[in-house]
């Protein structure tokens, strides 16, 4: 467990579209068909993540620019499917990545609705949920992930986070030094909603824009006030009950 | 602009990926999750009902509790493990307790009520071992209350924008939806003279269920547009209407028996109105990314952005 964090820094400026990293992933992972849907949108036919799409290219036609983002499972520091797996299918591995292992999952789909990504989802053919494992396997023999390995030209990083992170950095007060006034990060501050991603993007627009969540929370923040307010619930019901047989003779 | 039924909140502007979803729609199946929920809650309120009249001496009201609450448990069961993707791997929701996920508590909650219910129905039915019956109708008013209500949190700990966000009224929604599924139900099968409690059990439920729905829709606001739109504003319409006229019958229902089935039918049909309107409003909430956007962006504007106190 001495790993370090590993995680991603997905630099969409320098993104050419070209969808390796969507075949990689698919090749090392050997992840099924996730179907041939002309969405007639842009050159976009993958459409969004899911349980057989692990990385998928977001493309954003604007005047005067083209936009292209590799999204992928963000790897929460507070990862909602992890907490509200049932089984413990979901686990956290040495690298602080979060893997589904698919000899225990049973399909509940719970992980499903918790992600505030919209990322985990539920082969409907297999019946188990599937998502990016940030190659756990190859991790584990000292090896990149695929899709890193894949793209060709590094917009796609990946490495120990707090490396990575410095490197962001560093890149969008570049951006910034060279008039590019809207590159962003997404996702790398630990004070955010998930308390910070393992994989993390700089954006040249709004998260929205690239179907991202501007301010994505932990559905397991609020847990606690959860169950306060059900507990409520369920002390009335018992009194209520109560009542309902209070100075009747049976 | 007309006040009142149906206020009309103006479109936001927001910004999206081809109006793609962001977050994923709910993937469990109708009709085994709301019926499940029906099922369940109906099964923890008469066993609290099942508990209460032991302990007053209400004896054949109790059998009918704690019949309803067995079949309730035994039926919910058994659609929510038609529900899993794996459904031949239904213990592995026993294979570890976590207090982080609602479906976990859920399911040792759903075990425990299973057990009780099914040991309380057997001794009443063989007439063995009384006391082992009595104690675990007792126990079974337990894990019937928290039967009846977890099924809230199950539903508001996801990114579902219109059941997170209702975390507050949908305890007191279904806590309410049970008390009223269970008086219908015992109503129904316990002697007139002897249902008194139960008709009470069904008008009170049916108070509480109307009402926080009502307060729910409201305090959302944009977000209770779900709820009120397409075929879950139907189904949400249709289950206070049912809810109302059941629950006002049942307040005269002990004068007939067609009364006592017209009162018991409406808040029955009713109730799973209501679950089914709740899970249809949820995936409404979730396709339209406006749901997910706008309340975050507002959060960003309003210099107020997410974050995780002490974790």
């Amino acid at each position: 467990m001495a790993e370090q964090r590993m995680g991603f820094f997905t630099d969409t400026t320098v993104c050419i579209g070209c969808k390796a990293c969507e075949v990689a992933c698919k090749e090392w992972n050997d992840v099924p068909d996730d179907g041939f849907v002309f969405r007639a949108t842009s050159y976009d036919n993958t459409g969004s993540l899911g349980a057989s799409t692990w990385r998928h290219v977001a493309f954003v036609e604007q005047d005067g620019r083209w936009l292209m983002m590799s999204d992928v499972c963000k790897h929460c520091t507070h990862a909602a499917c992890l907490d509200v797996c049932p089984t413990g299918a979901l686990f956290r591995t040495e690298f602080d990545t979060v893997v589904v292992q698919p000899d225990v999952c049973n399909g509940c789909g719970y992980c499903v609705p918790a992600c505030p990504y919209g990322v985990i989802d539920r082969r409907e053919d297999d019946g188990r949920a599937w998502k990016c494992t940030l190659c756990y396997d190859r991790l584990r023999g000292g090896m990149e992930p695929a899709c890193a390995k894949a793209c060709p030209t590094k917009s796609i990083q990946f490495g120990p986070l707090d490396e990575l992170r410095e490197r962001a950095q560093e890149r969008v007060e570049r951006l910034h030094a060279e008039g590019m006034t809207d590159a962003r990060l997404y996702g790398e501050s630990p004070d955010n909603g998930v308390g910070g991603t393992g994989a993390f993007f700089l954006l040249m627009d709004e998260p929205e824009t690239y179907g991202l969540p501007p301010d994505p929370v932990v559905t397991t923040r609020d847990l606690p006030a959860m169950w306060r307010w059900a507990g409520g619930a369920a002390l009335a019901l018992a009194a209520g009950v109560a009542v309902c047989f209070a100075g009747r003779k049976p | 602009m007309p006040k009142g039924q149906g206020e009309v909140v103006p479109e936001a502007p927001f910004r999206s990926y081809y109006g793609q979803p962001v977050v994923k729609q709910p993937i469990w199946h109708e009709p085994h999750m709301p019926t499940y929920l029906y099922l369940g809650g109906m099964s923890g309120a008469a066993s609290a009902m099942a508990a209460v009249a032991r302990l007053t001496g209400h004896e054949r009201l109790e059998l009918a509790a704690r019949t309803a609450a067995f079949a309730g448990g035994t039926a919910g069961a058994a659609f929510l493990v038609a529900e899993l993707g794996r459904p031949m791997r239904f213990l592995n929701m026993l294979r570890v307790f976590k207090p982080s996920s609602p479906m976990s508590v859920g399911s040792w909650t759903l075990a425990a009520q299973g057990g009780l219910t099914s040991v309380a129905m057997g001794s009443a039915v063989t007439g063995v071992l009384p006391v082992v019956g009595d104690a675990a109708t007792l126990a079974s008013g337990l894990s019937g209350v928290a039967m009846a209500t977890y099924t809230a949190v199950l539903l508001a700990d996801t990114a579902v924008p219109a059941w997170h966000e209702a975390m507050r009224e949908l305890p007191f929604l279904f806590a309410g939806s049970a008390l009223a599924s269970a008086g219908a139900a015992v109503m129904l099968t316990t002697p007139r003279a002897l249902a008194g409690p139960a008709r009470a059990a069904a008008v009170a439920g049916a108070v509480t269920e109307v009402v926080a729905g009502e307060v729910m829709e409201r305090r959302l606001g944009m977000l209770g547009e779900p709820y009120r739109k397409g075929r879950a504003g139907t189904l949400m319409r249709a289950s206070r209407a049912l809810t109302l006229g059941g629950g006002l019958l049942a307040t005269v229902a002990g004068r007939s028996r067609t009364l006592t089935a017209l009162s018991g039918l409406a808040i029955t049909a009713g109730a799973l109105c209501t679950r089914f309107g709740v899970l249809e409003a949820g995936r409404v909430s979730a396709r339209d990314p406006k749901y997910t956007v706008v309340p975050q962006r507002d959060r960003l504007d309003a210099g107020a952005p997410a974050h995780v106190p002490g974790r």
